[in-house]
């Protein structure tokens, strides 16, 4: 394990936004194709499909580098049941992003569906065929969606408030890969400046706002 | 010293932080909702199509919600290979491909009489040796009385019944069919069609359009059709009070052995409707001849292998795509919506409605 630095690495810090991107779009994706009769339906389900292993691929990888990365501490004067809401909130993340994709999968393989990710790509089964186990699985599906939308909000709604209220650096630690005021403990030296322009990319709501500081 | 800093901050702007804040997490909910169908009540949702049928007919625990009434098949496609010309599915190299399949009549009540529709269903799902499937669920009748979701949709509405009457209205049929011409061709069949007396005589056709790619990713749109090879006809629909004609008829047939269709795939011309499943295309389109379909075996559904497949018509191998027909997606959607409900009744969840025990009512 190396030490924590008072910064998110950069592939920390890719993988988190480029996940934020992948997982948000497909609960969008997966709320609007259940929702629709159009051809929608058909071409969001070709990418829900897909998206969803990807989104298990990284979610390991990115379960990887945080275990061998811890993240920076959280500030050292935040009450103590905002940190235990932030460290629940981030494990029940973990937890859904590498479960919605099992689950899905299961599911299609209780249905007794081929799982197909693209005309001729399929994936085995992970489930023997169950119309029992198709139903639970199809409903937990749905609900650890909206819970994976919820929490989503809720992390979303925190980091702004880190940004926008606390301006203690939260948030730029995942924008910039360093915090603009160190946490009490932690001194860290600073980032070398290429590692900015990666996360910059996908954040311009959240990175736009730090600037306003 | 980090407190220093942000005192001075929070005193200033927070009213304007927190409203930003606020304002992300609500757009972000509505947009969701939005997405979602819940913020949306106009759009036809999957969901409000099978419920639709609920309300038209009841809901019958654990039946699919259309063609409840019907009976699991077996057997297997022998291809003779034409058809890989235009489809690099496994299905249509020369070989064999083993099939489970359904046979059903339209409608919402699984212990409808089988005189009470003239349509008969033929569903089938087969199992590729390279782990991918095809399913088709096709109808004995040469078009479909209408070409969206919408309109079948608006017609499901014109076809519930008066709780006054407990029949249709017929003014809301008839302002139905006037505001949609295209039911004319469907209308037209219907009024002479008769319910058949077996399920191995009829015809059944795709109704709507897919597109065969070939190995080199040639398009070519095709529909479909089982041409049967027994035609004696089946005699008079049923005896006086059998309700249930149909399975008899075919476990009859089936004990004297195997009952034959031929898969005939009919080529679109360029410039014939892909999208619309009221129009037939022109008689002098050319056919193709894939192969037979052999079924030899039949169960009642609930304990075949077919009760627990969704034949799904947009399941398709490689090799076999979907057409612009927009009746596909809402038959894929409002498939899975009615195999969610009635695997979920089956598998008692909280909130579903309870299986009715085996009996007629």
């Amino acid at each position: 394990m190396t030490p924590t630095t008072g910064t998110f690495t950069l592939p920390a810090r890719v993988l988190h936004w480029l996940m934020a991107i992948l997982i948000v779009a497909m609960l969008f994706i997966g709320v609007g194709m259940v929702a629709s009769v159009s051809a929608r339906h058909e071409w969001l389900l070709a990418i829900h499909k897909p998206l969803g292993i990807a989104i298990l691929i990284l979610a390991i990888v990115r379960l990887a580098v945080r275990l061998r990365h811890p993240p920076p501490p959280l500030p050292a004067d935040l009450p103590a049941l905002q940190k235990l809401a932030a460290l629940a909130s981030h494990w029940l993340l973990y937890a859904l992003m590498l479960a919605m994709p099992l689950i899905g999968w299961a599911m299609l393989s209780a249905g007794g569906y081929p799982v197909m990710l693209g005309s001729s790509l399929r994936l085995p089964p992970i489930f023997p065929v169950s119309p029992v186990a198709f139903a639970v699985l199809r409903h937990l599906h749905g609900w650890f969606a909206m819970l994976l939308f919820l929490t989503f909000l809720a992390h979303m709604g925190a980091a702004l408030y880190h940004g926008l209220i606390r301006r203690d650096g939260v948030l730029s630690s995942m924008i910039r890969g360093r915090r603009k005021t160190a946490p009490a403990s932690i001194g860290y030296s600073g980032e070398p400046a290429e590692n900015a322009h990666a996360a910059d990319a996908g954040s311009n709501g959240p990175d736009a706002a730090e600037r306003i500081e | 010293m980090q407190k220093e800093l942000s005192v001075p901050a929070r005193r200033k702007g927070n009213a304007g932080s927190w409203a930003l804040i606020g304002a992300v997490v609500a757009v972000t909910v509505a947009a969701f909702g939005y997405v979602g169908g819940w913020l949306a009540p106009q759009r036809l949702t999957p969901a409000r199509l099978i419920d639709q049928f609920q309300r038209n007919a009841g809901t019958f625990a654990g039946y699919r919600r259309n063609h409840a009434k019907g009976v699991c098949v077996a057997g297997y496609f022998d291809s003779n290979g034409q058809a890989l010309a235009y489809s690099a599915a496994q299905v249509f190299a020369p070989g064999r491909t083993p099939v489970v399949g359904r046979f059903a009549i339209p409608g919402s009540n699984p212990y409808a009489p089988d005189s009470s529709v003239p349509i008969r269903s033929m569903a089938l799902r087969f199992a590729l040796a390279n782990g991918q499937q095809w399913r088709t669920g096709m109808n004995s009748m040469p078009v479909f009385p209408v070409a969206t979701p919408q309109a079948f949709f608006a017609q499901l509405q014109a076809q519930q019944p008066d709780p006054a009457t407990g029949k249709p209205d017929p003014a809301k049929l008839a302002a139905f069919f006037a505001a949609h011409p295209e039911t004319a061709a469907f209308r037209a069949w219907a009024k002479t069609a008769k319910p058949s007396a077996s399920f191995a005589t009829e015809s059944y056709e795709s109704l709507n359009a897919f597109v065969f790619v070939d190995a080199h990713g040639k398009r070519q749109p095709v529909r479909w059709r089982m041409l049967p090879q027994a035609t004696d006809g089946g005699g008079a629909a049923g005896k006086a009070g059998d309700a249930d004609y149909l399975a008899a008829d075919l476990a009859g047939r089936l004990a004297h052995g195997p009952l034959r269709w031929q898969l005939q795939i009919t080529l679109a011309n360029a410039g014939d409707p892909t999208n619309d499943a009221t129009k037939t295309w022109p008689s002098d389109r050319r056919t193709i001849d894939a192969g037979t379909l052999v079924i030899d075996a039949t169960t009642p559904q609930q304990s075949g292998e077919c009760r627990d497949i969704n034949y799904d018509p947009l399941v398709l191998p490689a090799g076999i795509v979907a057409s612009d027909d927009p009746l596909l997606p809402a038959r894929s959607a409002a498939y899975a919506d009615s195999y969610l409900r009635r695997t979920s009744e089956e598998a008692h969840l909280p909130g579903t409605a309870a299986p009715q025990p085996e009996k007629q009512p």
